[in-house]
C-alpha cells in the first residue's frame, strides 16, 4: 500500500512528467548528496536483491509439492504407492522459509530506506530554510514566494517519495525480472520463448495506450485550467456580474466549457482506465499459453504439474516489475526534477553575512551620509543616479516623490538588503559594508506598509523587537505606541492568537501592534516606510501620535505618499527618477514654488 | 458517504449496464482457473479424457465390463453401445448423460479397472479359494501359469515399477472370474470393493475409472494422444476467448464509468456554479470566494475521480468477492475455512496497522501544514526578520516544525513498511496453508489437483476483494467530506430574490432615497447600519465618507440590492427596491466597487459588459471620462488589447479606469463609486470628475470616498461614524457643524488649507 500523497495533483501514471534539465547532473548531486547514507542504502539495496532472490525461488519449490501430489495421486490410483504427505510437509516448510527470510530482507530494507529518506529530507528542509536567511533579498523579489514554498515542501516531498520508493523498486523490479527469467528458462526454455512474446506485444500497447492518452490528458488538463479560471474570475466578480445582469451569459460560458471539460475528461479517464484491461488481456493471453503449452509438454513428459502452476505464477510476476518499471522511470525523472530544483536554490548565490574587523555597532549614535550613491537593481537599470545627502543624529527625515522615484530603494539599501553599485552610505562615519550585516540591522527600527506579523499571540508579536525584554517591557512599549487600550479590548489581550493571516485584528491595529515592536526593539536609527498608508486618514492621525513618540530621539527615515503627515519633518528630500531635486523643510519648499510646492497642492486642487 | 452515490442516481441506466458488465467480468475472471484446473485434471492426468465409459472398446473388454454389472446397470450401459467389426463403439455422446453415467456405472467400472490390474498377492488368494489348495503357498508367475492351465484361459501378467523402483507384477483376474465365478460370488466382490472405491474417494475412483477408460480406448485403436492434444488445444483457446470476453466487459465498463464519472463531475460543477452566480453578497461570505472556489473545482474533481474509482474497483471487489465464494464452494467446501481465516487474519492486520498509523496520519497532514506555514511566514517576512536580525529565531522554529514532521513522518512511514512484507508473507502462508490442507484432502480422495491450484486463485481473488474495500474505506471517508462540502453549496438557497408580485422599475428618474435604513450581516450581533435616511437626487453627487469600518461600503451595496435591508427601506423613484425586478433595477445602476475587476477577453469586451450594445463611438467616450482613453490608445491593439484572467497585465490604476469606463458605458440613471477614486492619483482623480460632472449631468451620482478632496464638491456629504450618520450637508456646512468630519478634514488637510483661518472664511 503507497503512502498517502499530500497536496499531489491528479494524473497518476498518464500524467506527462515533468522533466530534469540535467537528469545526470541532479541525479550525480542527489548521490553526492545522500554521501554519508552510503553504507545504509548499500545495505538496502542488497536486503531488496535477496529479498526478491528468496520471493522469487518460491513459486517453483512450492510447484515440487504440487508435482509430488499429482505424482502421489497417480500412483494412488494405479494402487502402486499413496501420497507422501511428509515429505509435501517438507517442501511446504522449506517455501514458508523462504518467504519468510524474503519479508524479513524486504522489512529490513524498508526501515533502513525509509529512515535514510526522512533524515536526507529533514536535512534538506533545514538548509532550505538555512540558505533563505543567507540569500540577498533581490532573489525573493523577483518570484513569489509560493516558488520557494513549493521547494521547500513539494519538491523534498516528491524527492523523498522517490528515494523511498525508487531506488528499492528498481532493485526488486530488476531481480524479478532476471530471476524469474532465470527459473522459467530452468523449467522449460520452450515455454519461456512462448512467455516472452508477449512482452513486446504489451510493450507496443503500453506506448500506444499513454501516447494517445496523454494527448487527451493534456486537453482535460486544458479545459480544467480553463473551467478553473472561470470559476475564479466569476466568483472573484460575482459584484460585477451580478450589478451587471450578466448571470445568464456567464452561465452559458462556463456550461460551454464544462461540456468540452466533459469530453475530454471522459477520454482520458477511459483510456487510461483501458490500461489495466488490456495489460490484463496480454497476461491472460500468456497465461493460457502457459497453461496450453505446458499441457503439451507434461503430456510428453517433459515437465511437471507443478512445474506449470509455477511456470503460471511467474508469468504472472514477470509482467508487473516491467509496468512498475516504467512507473518507476517516471518518478525517477520527476524526483531528478524535484532535486534539480532543491539543488539549484542551494547553490544561489549568498550575501556575506560577516566582515573582518567589523566595526561596534553598540555605540552608533545616528548619524546617516549617503555619498554620491548609485544604484539599480540590474547594472543597466540605474535608479538611483547620484544621492548624497548628510543627516544628523536624531533628525527627522521624509523622503517623498512620486512612485518610481526610489524612496524605498534608498532605505533598502540602508539595510543593506541590497549594496550600492558605487558611492558609499556612512553611519557614524563608517562605511556601512564594514559592519557585520546582521548588528547593522540591529542598529535600525523598522515599521514597513506591509504589517507583517506571524502566528502567534500578540505579547509574542510585540516582543519580536527584542526577545528578551519582559511582559512590563512589552506593555509599556505597547502604551506608547497607543495600542495597549485596543489590545486590552481583544479576548484574552495580550495573550490573544493572531490567525495564520493575522486577520483577527483591523489593518490599523496591525500597524499599531508593529509599531509597538520597534519601539521595544529601541534601536538608535528608524525607518517608517509607508507605514500607515493603508489605513483611513483619521486612523492615520491616531497612529501618527504613536509615531512621534517612537520617533524621539532618533534618526528617523519616513516615506510617505500622503504629504500631510511629513509636514513636521526637519529635513524633506523630494526625488525625482532617482536624484534629489529638492531639499528643506516643508515651509522652505513650498517658498520655493517647485515640485514639491505642485506635488502638494496637487492633493487639494478641486 | 451517501452523497456519493446519490450522484449516480441519474445515471443509473448506465449503472446498471456497467454492473452487468462487471458481472460478466467476474465470471470470465473465475473460469479461468477453472480450464487451468481443467487443464492440469483432465488434459494432464486423464490423458484428456472427460468420461469414464471408453469410446471403443474390444469386444472381451466389453465383456468383462458387464460382468459386474447388475441389471439396471447392464441396461445403461448396452443401451450406449453398438457393436461394429469386434469392437463395441459409444453411440452416446450427449455430455449430460454421459455425466450422468459417470456417477451411476463408477462402481462396476473401478471394479473391472481394478480386477484388470490385482496385484499378484491378491490374485493368488482369490485363486486359492476359486481353484483349490493344490497351489504353493508363495506367489510367483508360475503359479499364474498354473491357474490358467487350471481355467483353461489366458492370464495376463503386467509388471510396474513401483515407487522404490522394485518390478511389481499385476494380474489380470478377469478370466478367473468368468471361468469360476458365479453371480454370488460376484455380488459379495460387489459389496468388498465399493467399500475399497469409497473409501478411495470420489474424485480418485472418478480418475482410476478413467484411466480403464483410456486403456480401453488405446487396446481399440482410439488414437488417445490426438483427443489429449486436442483435449489441451480446445481449453487453452476456450481460455483466450473467455479472455477476450473478459477485457472486452473490462473495457466497457471503464468506458460506462469514466462516462458517468465525468458526468457526475460535470452535472455537480454545473449545479454548484449556477447556485454560486444566483448568490447573494450574504451567502458568499458565509462561504468565502476562495472556499467556494475549492468547493467548486477541487472538490467536484475529487468526487469525479472517487465516483470513477467506485464504478469500477469498488463494484467489483464485491461481485468477484462473492463468486470467488460461489466457486469455493462448488470445489471444495470442506476448505472455506481457509479462506474465512486468511481474509480475518488479514483484515485484523490491515486494521491494526491501520489503526496505529491512522491517527498519526492525520497529524502528520497537520505537520505539513504547520511547515509550510512557518516557511511561509518566513518568506513573507524576510525583510522585518532581516530587519529585526531574528533570523536565528526563524530556523529554530522552522528545525521545531521540521523535527516534528520527520519524526511522525518516520513513524508512520515506518508502519507502513510492516504492510507490504506482512501481507505478502500472509498470501504465500495461505498458499501453502492451502495445498497443505488440499493434499490431505487430495490423499482421501476428495480433490483433484488442478482444483487445488484454482482454490487458490479463488482464494487471492477474495482476499484482494477484501483488501480493496479495505482501501476503500479509508479514502472513501475523505471524498465523502468533500461530497459534504459540495452539498453544502448547493442546499443553500440565495436570500435575495424577487418577489413574486415584482414588476419591472418604470420608466424612472433615479431618485434614490433611504428611509430609516438597518442592516446586520447575518449571525453579527449588532447593526452595521442604524437609522440612516437620507436622500440622493438626479443631476447631484452624494458622497458618503467616513472612517474604515463605518459600514460606507455596505450602505452602498443595499442600493443594487446585493444586500437587503434588514429595517427600513431602499425607495428608487418613491418604489422600494424590493418590489421591482432585480434585474430592472440593476439595469439602471453602474456600480463601481473598490477593487478593480476585469474579465478576461478584450479592453473592448470588458467596456461592453454592462452593455452590450454599445457602440464602438459610445465605449471610447466612456473611456475618455474615465481617464483612461490615453493609455488605451498607447496599446498597439487599442480597444482590442487581450486582458488576462484577473487583469494581470494591467496596472492597479488602470484597472480602476477601465472598470469606471465600464459603468458610464452602461449609460445608467444611477453611479455607485465605492471607493474607486482612491487608487488613482490626485490629477486623474480631479479631472475624471470634472469630465463625469460634464457628460452625466442627469444622473445620480453616490460616491464613497476617503479623500476630502474628491468630495469636497458634493451637493450632499453623509458622514457616517460607527453605522449612523453623524451630519449631512455639504463641505462648508460640515466643518462647521459636524465634529467627526471637521476631524477627518483636519487630518488631511492644514487648518489654512482647510479655510479655518481667522476669518473663518473658506478660500476656495
Amino acid at each position: 500500500m503507497a503512502e498517502p500523497r499530500p497536496r499531489r495533483g491528479h494524473g497518476g501514471k498518464m500524467a506527462p512528467v515533468e522533466k530534469a534539465k540535467d537528469f545526470r547532473g541532479s541525479i550525480k548531486n542527489l548521490i553526492k548528496y545522500i554521501g554519508r547514507y552510503k553504507i545504509a542504502v548499500i545495505i538496502v539495496m542488497i536486503c531488496a536483491a535477496l529479498s526478491t532472490i528468496f520471493a522469487v525461488i518460491g513459486p517453483k519449490i512450492l510447484g515440487n509439492a504440487t508435482t509430488a501430489l499429482a505424482s502421489g495421486l497417480m500412483m494412488q490410483i494405479q494402487g502402486t504407492g499413496t501420497i507422501d504427505l511428509g515429505y509435501i510437509g517438507i517442501i511446504l516448510l522449506i517455501v514458508l522459509a523462504l518467504y519468510g527470510v524474503s519479508a524479513l530482507f524486504m522489512f529490513v530494507q524498508g526501515w533502513l530506506m525509509t529512515g535514510v529518506t526522512q533524515k536526507i529530507c529533514y536535512r534538506m528542509r533545514k538548509e532550505i530554510s538555512e540558505k533563505i536567511n543567507r540569500m540577498p533579498l533581490k532573489y525573493f523579489e523577483s518570484r513569489t514566494y509560493g516558488e520557494v514554498l513549493s521547494r521547500i515542501t513539494n519538491d523534498v516531498d516528491t524527492l523523498g517519495m522517490g528515494l523511498n520508493q525508487s531506488i528499492t523498486q528498481i532493485i526488486t523490479s530488476l531481480c524479478t525480472v532476471v530471476g524469474t527469467l532465470i527459473m522459467m528458462l530452468l523449467i522449460s526454455p520452450l515455454m519461456t520463448l512462448i512467455a516472452l512474446v508477449i512482452l513486446p506485444v504489451s510493450a507496443v500497447i503500453i506506448g500506444v495506450i499513454v501516447k494517445i492518452s496523454q494527448k487527451h490528458f493534456r486537453a482535460q488538463q486544458e479545459e480544467l485550467g480553463n473551467i478553473n479560471g472561470i470559476v475564479e474570475e466569476s466568483y472573484g466578480g460575482h459584484l460585477i456580474i451580478k450589478s451587471n445582469n450578466k448571470e445568464a451569459e456567464t452561465i452559458e460560458e462556463f456550461e460551454k466549457t464544462n461540456r468540452k471539460l466533459y469530453n475530454s475528461a471522459w477520454k482520458s479517464q477511459f483510456l487510461s482506465g483501458i490500461m489495466m484491461p488490456l495489460m490484463m488481456f496480454v497476461g491472460n493471453l500468456g497465461y493460457a499459453a502457459v497453461a496450453l503449452s505446458g499441457g503439451l509438454l507434461a503430456i510428453q513428459g517433459i515437465i511437471t504439474i507443478g512445474d506449470i502452476q509455477a511456470f503460471i505464477q511467474y508469468v504472472k510476476n514477470f509482467t508487473q516489475p516491467i509496468q512498475q518499471i516504467s512507473q518507476v522511470i517516471n518518478q525517477v525523472q520527476s524526483m531528478a526534477a524535484a532535486a534539480e530544483r532543491v539543488f539549484e536554490f542551494l547553490n544561489e548565490e549568498e550575501e556575506e553575512q560577516t566582515v573582518e574587523n567589523p566595526v561596534d555597532v553598540e555605540s552608533v549614535r545616528g548619524d546617516v551620509e549617503f555619498e554620491h550613491v548609485r544604484f539599480g537593481y540590474n547594472e543597466d537599470k540605474i535608479i538611483i543616479n547620484d544621492f548624497s545627502a548628510k543627516i544628523r543624529q536624531g533628525q527627522r527625515v521624509a523622503i517623498v516623490g512620486p512612485t518610481g522615484a526610489g524612496k524605498t530603494t534608498m532605505v533598502k539599501l540602508l539595510m543593506r538588503f541590497y549594496d550600492v553599485n558605487s558611492g558609499v552610505i556612512r553611519i557614524d562615519g563608517h562605511d556601512i559594508r564594514e559592519f557585520n550585516r546582521r548588528e547593522l540591522r540591529n542598529a535600525i527600527g523598522m515599521v514597513l506598509q506591509d504589517t507583517w506579523l506571524f502566528n502567534g499571540t500578540i505579547m509574542e508579536n510585540i516582543r519580536y523587537g527584542r526577545l528578551e525584554a519582559t511582559d512590563e517591557e512589552v506593555v509599556a512599549a505597547a502604551k506608547a505606541a497607543h495600542a495597549d487600550r485596543f489590545i486590552r479590548t481583544l479576548p484574552d489581550g495580550y495573550k490573544m492568537v493572531l490567525n495564520e493571516d493575522a486577520s483577527n485584528v483591523s489593518q490599523g491595529q496591525k500597524q499599531l501592534l508593529t509599531i509597538a515592536r520597534a519601539i521595544l526593539a529601541d534601536n538608535p536609527i528608524l525607518i517608517l516606510d509607508e507605514a500607515t498608508s493603508s489605513v483611513d486618514t483619521r486612523t492615520e492621525s491616531r497612529i501618527q501620535r504613536a509615531m512621534n513618540n517612537l520617533m524621539k530621539g532618533r534618526t528617523s527615515f519616513i516615506i510617505a505618499h500622503r504629504l500631510s503627515t511629513i509636514k513636521d519633518a526637519d529635513l524633506i528630500l523630494v526625488m525625482k527618477d532617482g536624484d534629489i531635486i529638492e531639499q528643506g523643510t516643508h515651509e522652505e519648499l513650498l517658498g520655493e514654488k517647485g515640485f514639491y510646492y505642485e506635488l502638494y497642492n496637487s492633493q487639494f486642487d478641486s | 458517504m451517501g452523497k456519493i452515490f446519490r450522484n449516480f442516481v441519474p445515471y443509473w441506466k448506465s449503472v446498471l449496464v456497467i454492473l452487468l458488465l462487471l458481472t460478466a467480468q467476474a465470471v470470465c475472471d473465475l473460469a479461468l482457473p477453472q480450464y487451468t484446473s481443467d487443464i492440469i485434471d483432465t488434459g494432464i492426468q486423464n490423458c484428456g479424457i472427460s468420461h469414464i465409459l471408453p469410446e471403443k472398446m474390444s469386444d472381451t473388454e466389453y465383456e468383462y465390463a458387464e460382468m459386474f454389472m447388475t441389471k439396471k446397470e447392464l441396461e445403461e450401459f448396452r443401451s450406449c453401445y453398438k457393436p461394429e467389426d469386434k469392437l463395441y463403439v459409444r453411440t452416446q455422446n450427449d455430455e449430460k448423460k454421459l455425466k450422468k453415467l459417470d456417477d451411476e456405472l463408477i462402481y462396476p467400472i473401478v471394479i473391472d479397472y481394478t480386477m484388470s490390474m490385482l496385484p499378484l498377492e491378491d490374485f493368488a488368494e482369490m485363486a486359492k479359494e476359486k481353484v483349490g489348495g493344490q497351489l504353493k503357498p508363495k506367489p510367483t508367475e508360475e503359479f499364474v501359469e498354473s491357474v490358467s492351465k487350471a481355467i483353461g484361459a489366458e492370464l495376463k501378467v503386467t509388471k510396474i515399477k513401483d515407487e522404490d523402483g522394485a518390478d511389481s507384477a499385476y494380474v489380470d483376474a478377469r478370466p478367473l472370474f468368468r471361468a469360476k465365478a458365479d453371480r454370488a460370488s460376484i455380488a459379495q466382490i460387489r459389496e468388498f470393493m465399493k467399500k475399497e472405491v469409497d473409501a478411495l474417494g470420489k474424485d480418485t475412483a472418478k480418475s482410476s475409472a478413467v484411466a480403464f477408460a483410456v486403456k480401453c480406448d488405446r487396446e481399440a485403436g482410439v488414437d488417445v494422444d490426438s483427443i489429449q492434444t486436442a483435449y489441451l488445444w480446445i481449453a487453452g483457446v476456450k481460455m483466450l476467448l473467455i479472455s477476450f470476453v473478459l477485457t472486452f466487459c473490462a473495457v466497457f465498463a471503464g468506458f460506462f464509468a469514466a462516462r458517468v464519472g465525468s458526468g457526475v463531475g460535470m452535472t455537480l460543477r454545473s449545479r454548484v456554479f449556477r447556485n454560486v452566480i444566483g448568490f447573494s453578497n450574504s451567502e458568499i461570505d458565509k462561504f468565502s470566494t476562495a472556499s467556494l472556489i475549492t468547493r467548486t473545482t477541487n472538490d467536484i474533481q475529487q468526487i469525479q475521480m472517487v465516483s470513477v474509482i467506485m464504478l469500477r474497483m469498488v463494484l467489483y471487489a464485491p461481485i468477484i468477492g462473492i463468486g470467488g465464494v460461489i466457486k469455493v464452494i462448488n470445489t471444495g467446501a470442506s476448505m472455506w475455512w481457509v479462506i474465512a481465516l486468511a481474509v480475518a487474519s488479514i483484515m485484523v492486520i490491515v486494521a491494526a496497522l491501520m489503526a496505529i498509523a491512522m491517527p498519526k496520519f492525520k497529524l502528520m497532514q497537520k505537520l505539513v501544514d504547520r511547515v509550510n506555514l512557518v516557511s511561509r511566514e518566513i518568506l513573507t517576512g524576510i525583510p522585518v526578520i532581516r530587519a529585526f536580525g531574528r533570523e536565528e529565531r526563524e530556523e529554530e522554529i522552522f528545525d521545531e516544525a521540521n523535527v516534528a514532521l520527520t519524526k511522525t513522518t518516520l513513524f508512520t512511514n515506518r508502519v507502513m513498511t510492516f504492510m507490504l512484507p506482512i501481507m505478502t508473507v500472509m498470501m504465500n502462508l495461505i498458499s501453502v496453508l492451502i495445498v497443505w490442507v488440499a493434499s490431505g484432502n487430495i490423499k482421501d480422495g476428495n480433490m483433484q489437483v488442478g482444483e487445488m491450484t484454482a482454490f487458490i486463485t479463488y482464494s487471492m481473488q477474495i482476499i484482494i476483494s477484501f483488501l480493496m474495500l479495505t482501501v476503500m474505506s479509508i479514502f472513501l471517508p475523505r471524498a465523502a467530506v468533500a461530497a459534504g462540502r459540495i452539498d453544502e453549496v448547493v442546499k443553500t438557497e440565495t436570500s435575495i430574490k424577487d418577489a413574486d408580485d415584482s414588476r419591472p422599475l418604470a420608466d424612472n428618474k433615479g431618485v434614490v432615497e433611504f428611509r430609516n435604513v438597518s442592516f446586520r450581516y447575518p449571525g453579527a450581533e449588532e447593526d452595521v447600519l442604524s437609522d440612516i435616511s437620507f436622500t440622493a437626487y438626479p443631476g447631484e453627487t452624494t458622497a458618503i465618507i467616513g472612517s474604515t469600518g463605518s459600514g460606507k461600503s455596505t450602505l452602498v451595496n443595499l442600493i443594487p440590492r446585493l444586500y437587503d435591508v434588514t429595517g427600513g427601506a431602499v425607495l428608487i423613484d418613491g418604489e422600494d427596491i424590493r418590489n421591482v425586478t432585480m434585474e430592472s433595477l440593476r439595469d439602471e445602476i453602474g456600480y463601481v466597487p473598490q477593487k478593480g475587476i476585469l474579465f478576461s477577453g478584450t479592453i473592448a469586451s470588458n467596456l461592453r459588459f454592462g452593455n452590450k450594445d454599445a457602440g464602438d463611438a459610445e465605449i471610447e467616450k466612456a473611456a475618455r471620462i474615465a481617464q483612461a482613453a490615453e493609455f488605451i490608445d498607447e496599446k498597439p491593439d487599442g480597444y482590442e488589447s487581450e486582458i488576462s484572467q484577473g487583469g494581470t497585465n494591467v496596472s492597479g490604476g488602470q484597472k480602476q479606469r477601465l472598470s469606471i469606463a465600464r459603468a458610464i458605458a452602461k449609460n445608467p440613471k444611477i453611479y455607485i463609486f465605492d471607493d474607486s477614486f482612491s487608487a488613482l492619483d490626485m490629477k486623474t482623480d480631479k479631472k475624471l470628475r470634472q469630465e463625469l460632472d460634464k457628460e452625466v449631468s442627469d444622473s445620480t451620482v453616490i460616491i464613497v470616498a476617503q479623500r476630502i478632496s474628491t468630495i469636497i464638491d458634493a451637493q450632499r456629504i453623509i458622514v457616517l461614524d460607527d453605522g449612523r450618520i453623524a451630519g449631512i450637508g455639504t463641505h462648508r456646512d460640515l466643518l462647521k457643524t459636524c465634529g467627526e468630519y471637521l476631524e477627518i478634514a483636519k487630518s488631511q488637510l492644514s487648518e489654512k488649507e482647510l479655510g479655518l483661518g481667522e476669518d473663518g472664511e473658506l478660500d476656495g
